[in-house]
């Protein structure tokens, strides 16, 4: 303990006049609360006539790249081609009527080749898996829009891996566009997926062309990151041998650094399929046809069981993605001894397509092998629906839950929202200065406090701090549910795995689907938005968690244990203080989560941006998106940027980094 | 030699296409949208393009945006061009050109303040809107106060709630869902102990097969309502009264489609649907739970004599 102590102290010294700073703001910010009556009015709210129509200048901008310098006949023209490779794996996959019109390819040898696969990859559990969700798929009726589905994403993940690894190559090669690229890619990783999908629709065919654009762009980021990080952490002494051994630049790259990159670029292998598949459901707004269409339109009409069990589909499929993905980054390349027959070599491939042709035949002879019709397959929908109704009909439910949505609205939301629409807007600005300012010095209280005061200069306060209340909310009730629950589930050796277990499969499940349930349970209104936030930002908090109390060395442990410290000191004063960055990791994850679904949560009906959001979509307004989602990126920007810092200096002064 | 038979086969269709101005074989783009009626009226007019040998593709896009990618080509057509929700997109597209109006289903629409029957036990003066009024209480919530909550839809539907509200001075206060699904959510949650709600909702629609109910009868719809503050009983505002109770449903097509699908075109311009036959297009859907393409070709089986004279 002393020691961690010691180590803070240098540190805390320097701190001291940075408190004294940050105190300040923060002095400045509440007496300007407090003043709120007599406050000159510009420093309540930006007076009108500053707000410059911002929506109109991007607006303009944007029809001038678009029609008269002739963007759109570029983009029009990468559509053309990107629409005739979707072209062809759509109709392999599930029989559109265009080149080559060979397909569709029976049920039975897909599954019958993933299977394959799946032991290549990793042994008969995947192969079991992959198996068990193609013929799930297949028998519940929803093979036609799986495919739909997976038509996109083969021909998405592809080209998102290959332009992330470009640009994460030529990012590390020069640091220059590595510096221009970075704040790109957090703006990217933080626009609510409203502002992808307009324009998509404009520069891009509408359907399935305009869904693998803004799925593309939705994936990259992570792509290159791990890509810049696997490249830099080579070891020299690889990179020696290769220099010795006479390697020009490009056999450098390809033989010494993509190859011992190779873990870190398969990682974000895995990462750009998961949001692949998270994005071509949401596409569904934008014409996307496929489980995510089916999806909407069962919800419109409020079938909930049906829509259960599309949700089931895709878990079961996004489950199936990572672990052949993953189960690809562990698996090492195979090396034959010299003098191995060709056949050996490719047993694999042989016996996939073996499989493949033998059900081609099949399928030929037995209908049910090549499709499964409407009759035949297996859907529960009208029972679930029976189940859920049932559910929600039950007077014990029906009382715990009017009376949570009294308490909330009338005693936390409603005063919360009020409170925060109340604050003059320098309010705010100061104390995400103060908070700034304490966590990294001047450079991050401009960042912070900057990034509120242009969401402010944009003219959309009011709808910006409606937005940052459900989120803080929401968030708040997360960290009430997920941190005991994480602590709880690190404790038991039993726990933890289950519990990673629900965070994944809630995490996959499509984030609309918990829309319903929440309208059933609550109404229209603020408890749902909340309670749909809060399944989502719920996941990182446990998750994490559970990791960063897990990650604590042992000696760490057995030294508490020695000093015959009790459970509840470790605890808190061993586990909980070196988990803490780890958790705050968790913390700003769930934030970025909640100010995702929060623009979802539209759907529900909120006065929030996803609100003015929506509206755009449907009217076209390029312009007026773009402002808007800035002003959501800005906030999570901002408070990403703070907590980041926070645990980044943590870390170094536990000496975890 | 080849090069003799490719001029050959391409003054064949050239004559072809000048004689007889045969419809293209590029598909014909039907646009799908997310509710049942208009989803199984596609798929029936998709199949009645198929009948006479044209190529036809669905696409799912939003409602409103529908109607610029019409005016690209993009989309071929739409089915469902309901007067309330998408007039004005709709007009807006015309003045912009690329869009064509294909005439008028026979079919009237209605959009208005809704109620289940099960309402009408705690509020028995309905549908009269001054009964609703004096009830309102009844339809408070924690978020209302002692006000009554009138549940509208999307606010992208562009609907004058609000104004009514005001104009008419009720005691309620317009909470705004954010899709169709989260109304019919509500009225689902509120069927289990029959709690009075009040929504937007529209005719014709599944929900009537569902959960039958009735519109609430605010003063009758004048024209210049919405626009002169003196028509109607409140002599200073606009919208003091209900919204047309006849409104039109109508097709738009892209205006390039007479010239490259001719055949095509004339049918749709034919094509014209009644309440019933949309309600029970619905219902295969909704009630049946049949999928949508099942739904379209059940509904042609059973109603031969209604489209056969269309494709003659």
């Amino acid at each position: 303990m002393s020691a961690t102590a010691e180590t803070v102290t240098p540190a805390g010294r320097l701190n001291l006049t940075r408190r004294q700073v940050a105190l300040g703001l923060l002095i400045c910010a509440i007496v300007m609360a407090l003043a709120r009556p007599i406050l000159p009015e510009f420093l309540v709210r930006v007076p009108d006539r500053a707000i410059l129509p911002y929506d109109s200048f991007l607006q303009s901008v944007f029809d001038f790249i678009k029609d008269d310098l002739g963007l759109r006949y570029l983009t029009r023209t990468i559509s053309g081609g990107l629409e005739w490779l979707l072209d062809v794996t759509a109709n392999l996959l599930y029989g559109k009527r265009r080149w080559p019109n060979l397909g569709p390819i029976p049920w039975t040898a897909i599954t019958g080749a993933s299977v394959v696969l799946g032991y290549w990859l990793g042994g008969w559990r995947t192969a079991l898996l992959a198996g068990g969700t193609f013929l799930w798929t297949a028998l519940i009726g929803q093979w036609k829009l799986a495919m739909q589905t997976m038509s996109v994403i083969i021909v998405a993940a592809p080209l998102a891996f290959m332009l992330g690894l470009v640009l994460g190559i030529v990012a590390w090669k020069y640091p220059r566009f590595e510096r221009a690229l970075r704040p790109l890619l957090s703006l990217l990783q933080t626009l609510p997926f409203f502002t992808y999908l307009l324009p998509a629709v404009i520069f891009f065919k509408v359907g399935p062309p305009a869904a693998s654009v803004a799925t593309i762009f939705y994936a990259i980021p992570p792509m290159v990151l791990m890509t810049i990080l696997g490249l830099r952490k080579v070891p020299d002494s690889v990179v020696e041998s290769g220099h010795m051994s006479g390697a020009t630049r490009w056999q450098m790259l390809r033989h010494v650094y993509l190859p011992a990159a190779r873990t870190d670029i398969l990682v974000g292998v895995n990462q750009v399929i998961m949001l692949c598949l998270a994005m071509v459901v949401l596409t569904a707004f934008i014409g996307m046809p496929g489980l995510g269409a089916k999806l909407l339109s069962l919800m419109n009409s409020l079938k909930l069981g049906r829509s259960f069990e599309i949700g089931v589909t895709i878990v079961l499929l996004a489950i199936t993605l990572d672990r052949l993905s993953k189960a690809w980054v562990v698996k090492q390349p195979e090396h034959f001894a010299r003098g191995t027959p060709w056949a050996k070599r490719h047993i694999f491939v042989l016996a996939g397509l073996g499989v493949f042709i033998a059900f081609l035949i099949l399928a030929q002879f037995v209908q049910v092998a090549d499709h499964i019709s409407r009759k035949q397959d297996l859907s529960m929908g009208k029972e679930i629906d029976g189940v859920i109704k049932g559910f929600l009909d039950i007077d014990a439910v029906q009382a715990v839950t009017g009376w949570l949505r009294w308490f909330l609205i009338t005693w936390v939301l409603i005063p919360l929202r009020n409170a925060l629409l109340w604050l003059p807007f320098m309010t705010v600005v100061l104390f995400f200065m103060a908070i700034g300012y304490l966590v990294g010095g001047w450079r991050s209280a401009l960042i912070a406090g900057g990034f509120f005061f242009i969401v402010a200069l944009t003219g959309w306060w009011d709808r910006s701090m409606i937005t940052l209340y459900e989120v803080s909310a929401a968030v708040l009730l997360a960290s009430v549910i997920g941190f005991p629950l994480g602590i709880a589930a690190a404790q038991r050796r039993g726990w933890a795995q289950p519990v990673l277990l629900a965070c994944d499969t809630a995490q996959t499940f499509p984030s609309f689907i918990y829309l319903i349930p929440a309208i059933m349970l609550f109404g229209v209104n603020d408890v749902a938005v909340i309670f749909a936030i809060l399944i989502f930002a719920t996941v990182p908090l446990t998750r994490y968690t559970i990791e960063g109390i897990r990650a604590v060395k042992p000696e760490m442990l057995e030294a508490s244990d020695m000093s015959g410290s009790t459970r509840a000191q470790k605890l808190w004063h061993v586990q909980l203080p070196l988990a803490l960055p780890t958790m705050a990791v968790g913390f700003n994850q769930a934030i970025m989560f909640a100010f995702f679904m929060v623009i979802i949560a539209a759907f529900i009906g909120t006065q929030d941006l996803g609100q003015e959001l929506q509206k755009t979509l449907a009217g076209n307004q390029l312009g007026k998106n773009f402002v808007l989602g800035l002003c959501v990126s800005l906030m999570a920007l901002a408070i990403n940027h703070v907590i980041m810092r926070w645990a980044d200096e943590r870390k170094k002064r536990l000496g975890l980094s | 030699m080849k090069l003799k038979i490719f001029f050959a086969a391409s003054a064949v269709v050239l004559s072809g296409s000048m004689g007889l101005a045969a419809d293209s074989s590029d598909p014909i783009v039907v646009p799908i949208h997310n509710w049942s009626s208009q989803i199984v009226m596609s798929n029936v007019v998709g199949k009645l393009f198929e009948e006479i040998g044209d190529n036809v593709e669905y696409v799912t896009t939003d409602s409103q945006a529908v109607y610029e990618s019409i005016r690209s080509g993009d989309v071929t057509l739409e089915m469902e061009v309901w007067e309330g929700a998408f007039g004005a997109s709709f007009r807006a597209a015309l003045e912009k050109g690329g869009i064509v109006d294909a005439g008028d289903h026979n079919a009237v629409t209605r959009e208005d303040w809704w109620y289940p029957m099960w309402t009408k036990e705690a509020c028995p003066g309905l549908p009269d809107w001054k009964a609703l009024n004096e009830c309102a209480a009844v339809f408070a919530t924690p978020e209302t106060g002692d006000k009554g909550r009138f549940l509208g839809g999307p606010v992208d539907w562009l609907k004058h709630d609000q104004e009514r509200v005001d104009a008419l001075d009720l005691n309620f206060v317009v909470v705004n869902a954010g899709s169709a699904a989260a109304l019919w959510a509500e009225v689902a949650a509120a069927e289990a102990d029959k709690k009075p709600v009040v929504i937007f909702n529209w005719t014709p629609n599944f929900v009537e097969a569902v959960w039958p109910g009735e519109f609430v009868d605010f003063p009758k719809w004048v024209d210049g309502c919405d626009k002169n503050p003196s028509v109607g009983p409140n002599p200073n505002a606009t919208y003091d009264c209900g919204n047309p109770a006849n409104g039109y449903l109508k097709k738009a097509a892209w205006d390039g489609m007479k010239d490259k699908w001719p055949s095509a075109y004339e049918l749709l311009q034919k094509i014209s649907f009644t309440n019933a036959q949309i309600a029970e297009m619905a219902k295969f859907v909704d009630v049946d739970e049949m999928e949508p393409e099942d739904a379209a070709a059940a509904w042609l089986e059973a109603n031969e004599a209604v489209w056969k004279p269309w494709i003659e």
